[in-house]
Formats: C-alpha cells, structure tokens, sequence
C-alpha cells in the first residue's frame, strides 16, 4: 500500500444510495500520482457516480476518498483539478473565448495569465479559428474539444475525463490521446472513464473494473500480455498423440478447420511448444498467438450482459 | 468575492445576450409610448370640460398608478421567467458540474447568479419607474408621491419572487418552479382583495384571511404599501381598486418580508450546498 502522499486517489469502502437503489455499493480504489488509470464497467455500474463523488459534486452515504492527499470535494484541491464531464453543457451564448476566460476566473487565474493561456488552449484543441463564435454554432465534436480545453486551464495535477472520446471523429480521438499523453509526461494522474475500450486499451497503464458499484478487478494492462491466449497452429503431419502431449503447455487442445488450437496459460512457452511439435515431424506453416482484446477481458470479468 | 462577481457579471450577460432584457426594454419603451398617450388624452379632455384643477390632478394620479400597477406586474413577471431555469435547468441538465467543480463555494455560485438576476431588475424597474414618473412631470408637471419609497417597495417585491425562485429551484424543475412562484404570488394577490373586502365591509376574519395570505407570500403586501406611500389620500379613497388603502400593510409586514427574502435566499444557499448535483 502506497502513503497517502503518493496517491493521487484513495478511497476507502465509498458507498451511495439514492433511495432503495445503491449506486456505489464499496468502492475502493487506490490511484498513483502520475497514472493514467481507467475505470471501466457496464452501464449503470456506478461509475460516474464514483467520478461525481469524488470531485464533491454527489456527497457519499459512506466511507472516504482523498484526492490529491485531501478529502474529496475541498475546495483548495479542486483548484489542481480538472474535469470533463460526460455530457458537457455550457453557456451556449458565450464564445469559445468568452468560455474559457470565464472557467479560468472561476479556478482564480488572472486576467495576464489567461491572455496568453487561453490562444494555447484553443489552437492545441485546434479551435483558433472559431475563438470568437459563440457555442451554439458549434459542432457536437468540437464541444467536446472545447470541455476538454476547460479541462487544462489550470495544468491540473489531477484530470477527470468521462467519456472524453464522445462524439469525437478519429482525428479528435487522436488528440485526447495526445492530450492523456501529455498529461503523464509532465507528471498529472488521469482517471480516464470510458466506453471505448481500444482508448482506455492503448492510453491507460492500469484499469479497475467495475460492476454493480463494486471494483471487481484492479490491474497493470502490461498484466495481460502474459495471460492465458489462444494460439493458432496452421501445419500438417500431427497425430492424436502428439496432440495429446500438447496438454502439458496448452489447458485445451483442439482441431479446427485443419488448424491446432491451443488454450495457452504463459506465452514463456511458446518456444518449448515450437520445437517439440518439430521434434515430432510435425510441419509447421503458421504460429499464430491470438491475444484476448481488452474487450474480451471485460466480458470476461464484467460478465454477460443481462439488461438494464 | 471575485467568483462571486464573475458569476454576476455572467447572469447579467446572459440576460442581455439572450436579449431578455433588451425585448424587455423594447417592451417597456412601447409601455410608456402608450401610457404618455393616454395621459394626453386624459389631459386633453379634462382641459376641454373645464374640470377643476384639483379633479384634473387626481384623474391624472389615478392614471399613473394604474400605469405603476401595470409596471409592478411586469416586473414580477420579468423576475419569475427569468430566473426559473438558472438553476434547476443547470442542475438538470449538468451545465452546473463543470462550474461547481472548480474552487468555488456553491454559495459564491448562487450568490453571484442572485446578484446578476438584482442588477437587471434594478435597471428594469429603474427604467420603468423612472420612465413612467418622467412622462407624467413632462405633461401634467407631477410624480409619484414618495416615489422613491415606492421604488425601493416595488423593487423589493421583485427581489422577494426572485430569491424564491431560486429557493425553488435548488429542489424542483423547472415548470414546478415557475408553477409554485406565480402560485403563491396569486394566493398573495386574491389574499390583498379579501383583506380589502374584509376592511371595507368590517370582516375582520376577512382581514384576518388576507393577512394570513400575506405572510404565507408577502410580495401583494409590497405592492400596497408601495402604493399607499405613492399616491395621495383622495385617491387611495377609490375603493376596492388595487389602489384601495381600506388595509394598508404595516412597516412589520414590511419588515417580515425582508426577513422572508433573506430567509429564502439563505434557505436556497443551504439546499444547494446539501443536494447531490
């Protein structure tokens, strides 16, 4: 277990109830300074609420969260924040400009400093353009990039992103991973929250899944590359006994549409697999590791879905 | 303090960018267009049958005070449509968690939207009142008994439906908001009659009624006690007219509806502070 220090979120045993329903049922959930960490779970799992939670907007039934070393929702710390919400609204009469110039008052920039930081934001969203047209002429993808403008106003140390890909065209996917990247180069933790798996696949280094408000499963995606794959063997000259020394590596073996297939637990044992099958006389056309997609662990993990 | 300005300055301009308060304006110019021509008229024909001075005066102090009832309405009205959506729209539709998620307290939120909806109806109602009283000196030569008095009475009715709009609004959408203020501004309106029925035909249940009716919603109280310090004795004598000085509220209910005021707006700090956004 990490000192409160060098976590940047620490909750302990968080729980919600609206109603008769939990939301949040035992959240906790420890996130390093400097992570980009994913939260990922089915619809309705709790998740925005965790967020809303933790950043004083839902107060919890019980339990505790510290962000950034200081309880959840103080208002100094919320000065080191940022956060896109999932569905961002806002003053849809103001100018990109105007938008952006209020937020930063309202985190206590002032006057000199948002001058030069607003024109930076606006061209590394790519909206220098349209600085000076109001909101409402704006694009579903380009309010988006806009939130997340808002978002870094004040080069937060702690950055919230809800579904930060949402409506966003690939050349705007893009750039909120250029965005998270940049982030962890110069140091801030980003609790990334979102659908898109492939996103949280290729910018997150650690995930948690949840459901029904609960964390089911916290871990290192570099955790996967060794976990148990399927492999794919395309050869020839292989009997039912070779086939049945494979189960000394493989949990399951079988043959489809001509091709071997093998339930591998470690790919350390590739190579062992390899030269026994040419010990055998087996020929060998094709080795071919099929690595479960992060989708797949979520399924896996997360379970089936069994309607809302 | 500085968030709690950029937050006025924010609702005072949204009001103009929306162009509330210049259609408003434009409303309320078109108002006094009208009431200077009736005015004329009432002049003109009170010059033409060689009515008395004193008889011409009070029939033109009873137009202006039917022109400051109109103005009243209108800045009720303006107070309540305004404000409904500020903060159950914001809250309902989550504009609020990207604003309340910075460093700033819930209460410099509310506060600096509560200040920016007072700046425009002070403006409103400065326009409006100072308008109508300008015409009136310019053709019959006289104001509002009072009028400041009357101001500051028919502005504080405004600022009453105002913070209750937004005490309603930390809890309920925005229709129940709407629904609830103009609500109990009706109770307050039928509940000022039947306290002037009551005194004129000596109910004094009736009257006991109206100020029950008042202190559930003071802002009739307001209007009446405006108008008592705004017109001079005989025409408060014109009876069961909104004018009617047969029950006049006491400077207590004056003060209890500041006390109201206050109370709501701290009630909605308190909601707003508490609910789950």
């Amino acid at each position: 277990m990490l000192s409160t220090e060098k976590l940047a979120i620490a909750t302990r045993n968080l729980r919600k109830v609206f109603g008769h329903k939990i939301a949040v049922r035992n959240l906790t959930l420890e996130v390093p300074r400097g992570e980009v960490f994913g939260f990922l779970g089915p619809n309705g799992a709790g998740k925005s609420t965790s967020v809303k939670m933790l950043l004083g907007l839902v107060e919890p039934t019980s339990g505790s969260a510290l962000l950034l070393g200081h309880p959840a929702g103080d208002r100094k710390t919320r000065a080191n924040i940022g956060f896109l919400p999932e569905h961002f609204r806002f003053y849809d009469w103001l100018t990109a400009t105007e938008l952006l110039r209020l937020h930063g008052r309202l985190y206590g920039i002032g006057s000199e400093a948002l001058r030069k930081r607003i024109p930076e934001l606006l061209d590394r969203v790519g909206l220098s353009a349209h600085r000076d047209k109001q909101l409402r002429q704006f694009s579903k993808g380009m309010l988006q990039r806009i939130g997340l403008a808002q978002a870094l106003l004040n080069d937060p140390g702690l950055l919230f992103l809800d579904e930060p890909t949402s409506g966003l065209d690939p050349l705007g996917r893009r750039l909120v991973r250029d965005v998270i990247k940049e982030q962890r180069e110069r140091g801030a933790t980003v609790l990334l929250n979102s659908h898109l798996l492939s996103e949280v696949e290729v910018t997150c280094d650690r995930v948690a899944f949840i459901r029904a408000g609960e964390v089911i499963e916290t871990r290192p995606l570099s955790s996967f590359e060794n976990d148990r794959c399927t492999v794919m063997i395309r050869a020839r000259n292989f009997c039912e006994q070779t086939l049945a020394e494979l189960r000394r590596w493989a949990g399951s073996v079988c043959v489809n549409d001509g091709r071997i297939v093998l339930e591998v637990n470690c790919p350390n044992v590739y190579p062992e697999i390899v030269r026994f099958l040419v010990e055998r006389g087996v020929e060998i056309f094709e080795f071919t590791p099929q690595k479960l997609s992060l989708e797949q662990r979520f399924l896996e993990i997360v379970g089936k879905d069994e309607g809302l | 303090m500085n968030r709690v300005l950029t937050m006025t300055g924010v609702t005072f301009r949204e009001a103009a960018r929306k162009r509330v308060l210049w259609m408003a304006l434009a409303a309320g110019g078109a108002f006094l267009i009208l009431f200077a021509t009736a005015m004329h008229f009432q002049l003109q024909t009170a010059n033409e049958i060689h009515a008395a001075k004193i008889v011409q005066r009070t029939g033109a102090e009873g137009m202006l005070m039917v022109g400051m009832y109109a103005i009243d309405m209108l800045i009720v009205v303006l107070a309540v449509l305004t404000s409904i959506d500020t903060l159950s729209g914001e809250i309902s539709s989550g504009t609020i968690q990207a604003v309340a998620t910075k460093p700033v307290r819930r209460w410099e939120l509310l506060f600096g939207k509560w200040l920016g909806f007072v700046a425009m109806l002070t403006l409103f109602a400065a326009f409006m009142i100072g308008g109508i009283n300008l015409v009136t000196y310019l053709m019959g030569g006289f104001t509002a008994h009072h009028l400041f008095q009357g101001f500051v009475l028919i502005w504080l009715e405004s600022v009453l439906l105002l913070s209750l709009t937004f005490l309603f609004g930390t809890s309920f959408s925005t229709l129940t908001n709407g629904v609830l203020a103009l609500g109990l501004h009706g109770l307050a309106f039928i509940g000022g009659w039947i306290e002037q029925a009551g005194a004129l035909t000596h109910t004094p249940k009736a009257v006991n009624v109206g100020v029950i009716a008042s202190l559930i919603m003071p802002s009739e109280a307001l209007w009446r006690r405006a108008v008592f310090a705004m017109q001079p004795p005989l025409v408060s004598g014109l009876q069961m007219t909104p004018f009617s000085a047969a029950s006049v509220p006491s400077p207590a209910m004056i003060g209890y509806a500041v006390l109201y005021t206050l109370l709501a707006l701290c009630f909605a700090v308190w909601r707003l502070e508490r609910r789950d956004l």
